[in-house]
């Protein structure tokens, strides 16, 4: 007996063959010396809210942030350089506690869905067209860390802005490197779904917190 | 299921004496339309990008048998298993067992018109698994025990008033309340204990890339993240056409379907899965299957113009501008997929014995073809599945032929007779008019025009006859 994959390839290999047509010219937009004015405009039209801070200084402008928020619980990623930079900033003084992220879900999940106030993750790059940031979770940095606290704090590289999702594809060559899952993310969780009237955080995070770090900012 | 018959016309006609739903459909189309139009404004832009869109989606059909054994090997390599199912039974049959074997009894579900296509939940149900809708909108028509009007926004029928009551019926401790930040919020109360409760999440796909195993799928309330991220297992359910050659492919088409359907420059979610939890990694599903689901689609591929059908991204920008659609709603339709890409797919996979009228039901206006990303030549198809039904020129439509009726055959002859032979055109437009406005209005076909129409009046004397007396006169023999 065949199975249903032979079956459905069979009929399709025995249709009429069809001439692949060309992939026409299209290039994405570029922006050059705009790139992170676009970048900026694009996420803060999506409402999220773009710091521009030096690398030294965004532990604290964050303890700031979020202290006006009144967050007391941060899930960090401690084994990443950015978690260490984190910890060490927050150690002294009256910064929000930091909860590391360190086993897996299963151990983790009452903390991570309901417990926890906002998370510290890092992007691989920007992409200035959509105003997106590109995750690439990894096993310091779960994937789950952007996802469930209520507020999500998340840090990119002014270098690492590009103009579009193609360049950034074929520039960091996506295509022969692809993890157990990337994610472009582009704003606050929302939704529309009632009466075309926009919501925020249904069901991700509610607020997104976007830190520019430039070595002169 | 088997019994589902489209009745577009008797549907039509209470949805058109439904002054609520009507403004429901009106307020949100027109919101959508224009927003789409603020997303291109350059019409050079739009025609570079849409042609290469378009191309991409062709290319991708040229290759497909290829390219879904490629995906396969990918997918496979990656660690993700994948199933093939030739009928909608076939892969509800297939996910149960992947469920089964995994001892799953609480599903969460991210938003997919496949699992609609398949009735996935009630065949969970009939079988002791709960499935939970999580996408807001799918979450509102689950409680409301519908079915989605709109392939984007599935519960667009519905305005506030309705989705209040709903939830303070429905909701443990909701209180009536019509604003939407308390509703949407009451919702993510609810659904983020399903989230965490559940045993599997079940998804579907937007773009499956052949060249690096990987299943794209866009959002923006972050329930299709969670669905494929929290719960330790995840299936994928897909149609077999949604499969693209190369992951440079998806960047085009990202470009369109978001600015297409909800004009949104992009989705706040582009969710990328290639493997499942790999050791060492805190989260993420630990198994990830992937099933390809047929239902008629390779069919639809054995004929080369109807195939065009099969580029479809479900942007549902061809509804949103659809004259008809926007006056009937979704439900109208009767199946999974309404509007313009409705009329045409549905009959193809159920079969023009069951969605005949559904080709009809449409001014050939060409709306939709205007604004559809890859180029889908509707009105054509739309034409071509009208001529199917009366007079099959290929096998690959189920149902072909089933359109013919005495009457009109009779109808046609009698008109085509009457207009290849002067003499008789003549003489039958002199005997119309002395007689002809004694015809019947009940007259077979005459009856169905003169249901909301005056019938029509002949004039006692024809314009050709009408001009020989002002003395015109042609080659005439």
């Amino acid at each position: 007996m065949t199975s249903a994959r032979d079956r459905i390839l069979v009929r399709l290999k025995s249709a009429p063959r069809r001439t692949m047509p060309e992939r026409p010219d299209w290039a994405a937009p570029r922006y050059g010396e705009g790139r992170v004015t676009q970048f900026r405009a694009m996420l803060e039209a999506a409402h999220a809210d773009v710091c521009e801070v030096a690398r030294a200084d965004w532990p604290e402008r964050l303890r700031v942030i979020l202290a006006n928020k009144g967050v007391s619980r941060v899930l960090f990623a401690p084994a990443t350089a950015t978690g260490r930079q984190l910890a060490e900033a927050w150690a002294a003084g009256d910064a929000p506690k930091l909860v590391p992220y360190d086993r897996s879900i299963e151990e983790m999940k009452a903390v991570l869905v309901h417990e926890v106030q906002a998370s510290v993750t890092t992007a691989r790059s920007g992409i200035a067209q959509t105003g997106s940031l590109v995750l690439w979770p990894t096993p310091d940095e779960p994937r789950l860390m952007s996802l469930l606290p209520p507020i999500h704090v998340v840090l990119v590289d002014k270098g690492n802005i590009r103009d579009s999702l193609a360049e950034t594809m074929q520039v960091e060559g996506w295509a022969g490197s692809m993890p157990t899952n990337a994610v472009l993310v582009s704003g606050p969780s929302k939704t529309a779904d009632i009466e075309q009237t926009l919501a925020y955080g249904v069901h991700g995070p509610k607020e997104l917190i976007v830190l520019v770090i430039g070595d002169d900012a | 299921m088997e019994a589902l018959k489209s009745d577009f016309g008797g549907k039509a006609h209470v949805a058109l004496n439904d002054p609520k739903l009507r403004a429901n459909f009106r307020r949100a189309m027109d919101g959508l339309m224009a927003k789409r139009a603020a997303q291109f404004p350059d019409a050079e832009e739009w025609k570079t990008l849409r042609a290469r869109g378009a191309a991409v989606r062709a290319r991708a059909l040229a290759r497909l048998p290829e390219l879904l054994e490629q995906l396969e090997a990918k997918l496979t390599a990656n660690g993700v298993i994948v199933h093939w199912a030739e009928t909608t039974a076939e892969a509800n049959a297939v996910v149960l067992d992947i469920l089964k074997a995994a001892g799953v009894k609480r599903v969460i579900k991210g938003k997919s018109m496949v699992t609609e296509e398949m009735h996935l939940n009630a065949h969970l149900e009939a079988n002791g698994i709960r499935a939970v809708e999580s996408d807001l909108g799918e979450y509102i028509i689950q409680l409301a025990g519908q079915a989605p009007s709109h392939i984007v926004m599935p519960c667009i029928h519905m305005n506030k008033a309705e989705i209040a009551e709903l939830f303070a019926d429905k909701i443990e401790g909701q209180t009536y309340t019509e604003n939407v930040d308390e509703l949407t919020a009451a919702a993510r109360r609810v659904l983020r204990d399903r989230f965490a409760d559940a045993d599997a999440g079940i998804s579907g796909v937007n773009f499956a890339v052949a060249e690096t195993g990987t299943l794209v799928l866009i959002e923006n309330e972050g329930n299709g993240r969670l669905s494929t991220t929290l719960p330790p297992l995840h299936i994928a359910v897909t149609g077999i056409e949604k499969v693209l050659e190369k992951l440079e492919d998806v960047a085009p088409l990202l470009s369109l379907l978001p600015r297409s359907a909800t004009g949104q420059v992009v989705t706040t979610y582009v969710n990328m899965i290639s493997h499942p939890r790999q050791p060492g990694e805190k989260d993420g599903p630990k198994a990830v299957h992937l099933v390809l689901l047929d239902n008629g689609r390779s069919k639809v591929y054995g004929d080369v113009e109807l195939a065009d059908t099969l580029r479809c991204i479900r942007c549902a920008a061809c509804m949103n501008h659809c004259p008809v659609y926007t006056r009937v709603g979704g439900h109208t339709y009767t199946f999974t997929y309404p509007g313009p890409i409705g009329k045409i797919l549905t009959p193809q996979l159920e079969g023009l014995d069951c969605a005949g009228d559904q080709p009809h039901a449409s001014t050939l206006c060409g709306a939709c073809a205007e604004v559809c990303p890859v180029q889908i030549p509707i009105p054509d198809l739309l034409a071509r599945l009208r001529t199917e039904a009366v007079s099959p020129t290929s096998l690959a439509v189920k149902g072909g032929g089933s359109g013919r009726s005495l009457s009109e055959s009779l109808g046609w002859g009698g008109w085509a007779a009457l207009y290849s032979s002067p003499r008789v055109y003549r003489l039958s437009a002199r005997l119309l008019g002395l007689f002809g406005n004694w015809m019947p209005a009940w007259l077979p076909m005459l009856r169905q025009w003169t249901s909301v129409r005056t019938k029509p009046k002949f004039a006692a004397k024809s314009l050709h006859q009408l001009a020989r007396e002002r003395g015109y006169s042609h080659d005439e023999r």
